[in-house]
This record gives C-alpha cells, sequence and structure tokens, in this order.
C-alpha cells in the first residue's frame, strides 16, 4: 500500500482537489487512456494513471470507485473535470512525466500491477 | 423502489449521469460495495452504448430484497448482428467515441461478465432492449 502522499512525492506531482485525502492508500497502478479497459476492473484501491483529460476519465474513475488519478505529461485538467472529481472525492495529481515514467516510477517503490 | 432516468443520444458531457445516480441511490439502499460495482460498470457500458450508437433511450432500474433488475432501452438503430457484437473487440464506434476512451468493443462482453442473468431484445431497424438481473445474495465474482 502507498499513500497517495507518497504517490506523489515518487512522480513529483501537484494535486488539483481533494487534499483531504493525502492518507488515503493505493496498492494497485493501472495506466490506460482506455476507459473500457479501467470498467473490468475488480480490485479495490486502484490508482488511474492516464492522459485522457476530459470528463470520462472522472466519471470512470467514479462509477468504478477509483479515489485518485494522475494525469501525464503536464496534461490541463479542465474546471469541468475537477468540479466532477471534487463532488465523487477523487483526487486529481498532475506530473509532468509520460505515463511510461510515472508508472515505471511507482511501480519502483512497490506499487503493485493489476495484470 | 424503481427510477426512471433518460438518455440522450451523442451527449457525452452527460456520460455516466444516469449511473452515477443509480449508484448513490444503490449505497443509500445498503447494496454491497461489490456488487454496486459489477451493475454500475454493467449499467455505465450499456448507457455509454446509448449514447455512442443509438438515437437515444432510457435506463430503468429496479431493487427487490432478493435482486437488482436494469433495464436499458433505446429507440433504434438496432444491433445487426449481435453474436458479433458480443465479440471482444468488435466496434463500429466512431473515432469520436474511441477519443473519449470507449469504443474498444469491450463493452457488451463487460456485461456479460457482470451481471447474473442477461437477455438482449434487437435487430437492425429496431430497438435494443437489454435487461440484467444482479442478484443481492452471493456475487458472481
Ligand atoms: N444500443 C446500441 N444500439 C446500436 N448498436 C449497438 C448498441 N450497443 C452496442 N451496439 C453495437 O455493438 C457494438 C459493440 O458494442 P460494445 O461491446 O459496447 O463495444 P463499443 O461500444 O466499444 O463499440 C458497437 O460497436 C455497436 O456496433
Ligand atoms: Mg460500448
Amino acid at each position: 500500500m502507498m499513500k497517495l502522499s507518497e504517490v506523489i512525492d515518487v512522480i513529483d506531482g501537484k494535486v488539483l482537489c481533494c487534499t483531504d485525502l493525502l492518507d488515503k492508500e493505493v496498492k494497485f497502478g493501472f495506466s490506460s487512456d482506455l476507459m473500457s479497459d479501467v470498467l473490468t476492473l475488480r480490485d479495490d484501491d486502484i490508482l488511474l494513471i492516464t492522459g485522457l483529460a476530459n470528463v470520462q476519465s472522472v466519471r470512470t474513475a467514479e462509477l468504478s470507485d477509483i479515489n485518485a488519478i494522475v494525469l501525464v505529461r503536464n496534461k490541463v485538467a479542465t474546471q469541468a473535470m475537477i468540479d466532477m472529481a471534487t463532488d465523487a472525492d477523487i483526487m486529481i495529481i498532475t506530473t509532468k512525466h509520460s505515463m511510461f515514467k510515472a508508472s515505471g516510477l511507482l511501480f519502483g517503490k512497490g506499487l503493485s500491477p493489476i495484470y | 423502489m424503481q427510477t426512471t432516468f433518460s438518455v440522450t443520444a451523442g451527449d457525452f458531457t452527460k456520460a455516466g449521469t444516469a449511473s452515477s445516480q443509480i449508484k448513490r441511490m444503490l449505497k443509500q439502499l445498503g447494496v454491497p460495495q461489490h456488487t454496486i460495482k459489477r451493475i454500475i460498470v454493467a449499467l455505465f457500458e450499456a448507457e455509454v452504448n446509448v449514447i455512442a450508437h443509438s438515437f437515444g433511450g432510457e435506463v430503468q432500474c429496479e431493487v427487490t430484497p432478493e435482486k437488482v433488475f436494469v433495464r436499458v432501452v433505446d429507440t433504434g438503430p438496432g444491433i445487426p448482428n449481435l453474436s458479433l457484437a458480443m465479440k471482444e473487440g468488435w466496434s463500429t464506434a466512431s473515432e469520436q467515441v474511441r477519443e473519449m476512451g470507449y469504443g474498444a468493443g469491450m463493452g457488451l462482453p463487460n456485461i456479460k461478465k457482470s451481471a447474473d442473468i442477461l437477455e438482449i431484445d434487437t435487430a437492425a431497424n429496431n430497438h435494443t432492449d437489454i435487461r440484467m438481473t444482479f442478484y443481492l445474495n452471493g456475487d458472481n465474482q
């Protein structure tokens, strides 16, 4: 398990909303731009790492009980995304790293893959 | 307990609103979290299909002590070859739908995996009527 505060440290991230979740822990990382793939996951405590900067990623996280999203490559979160995430208690973190690098850094620190 | 939401074709900004409201209702009714999750992912994929592939429709949800029944029905154009559409990876989704993170042909297979009972009525130039039953005692996962 890794606290979201540690996730932020590892990927040099910036938090856009829901700072009250800093102590929340995630167990798995899943990197995808394909929301249908995210919707097949049945595990709990997943961190979603994605380049998909639209409300669909937030909606998918909300509906599949995911509490934190990392937006890679400094993708800009829209206000609609931030509003929806705030409403659903989902932390959005942005990082300058690519999806590959952010995933690799987190994997190296012990965040588990699902497959 | 029964509720209905309408779903507008093509409006991706609202994709998931019906699913989100039904999720809230199931939580309030005390449905176990893992059961909610499989209901909601199946419902959401069906809702996205109405938005992406149909002329519009509605979502109905009925909860009894034994089961949750979800029906997603639209006004057409229907699915000409359902067994093909059920195949993992088969999709007629537009580029726009793929940019939204859907359209990989994984929706119907996931719906089938998630529901305890799945019934689909559809035909070319007809509506698509998807009925899913989820039992509340004993999860199928
Ligand atoms: N409600 C619907 N109305 C018409 N066609 C549909 C509907 N739902 C699904 N389909 C057809 O079945 C195909 C497979 O659906 P699905 O497995 O959800 O994959 P995707 O939506 O990613 O294409 C769709 O591409 C579409 O051709
Ligand atoms: Mg679909």
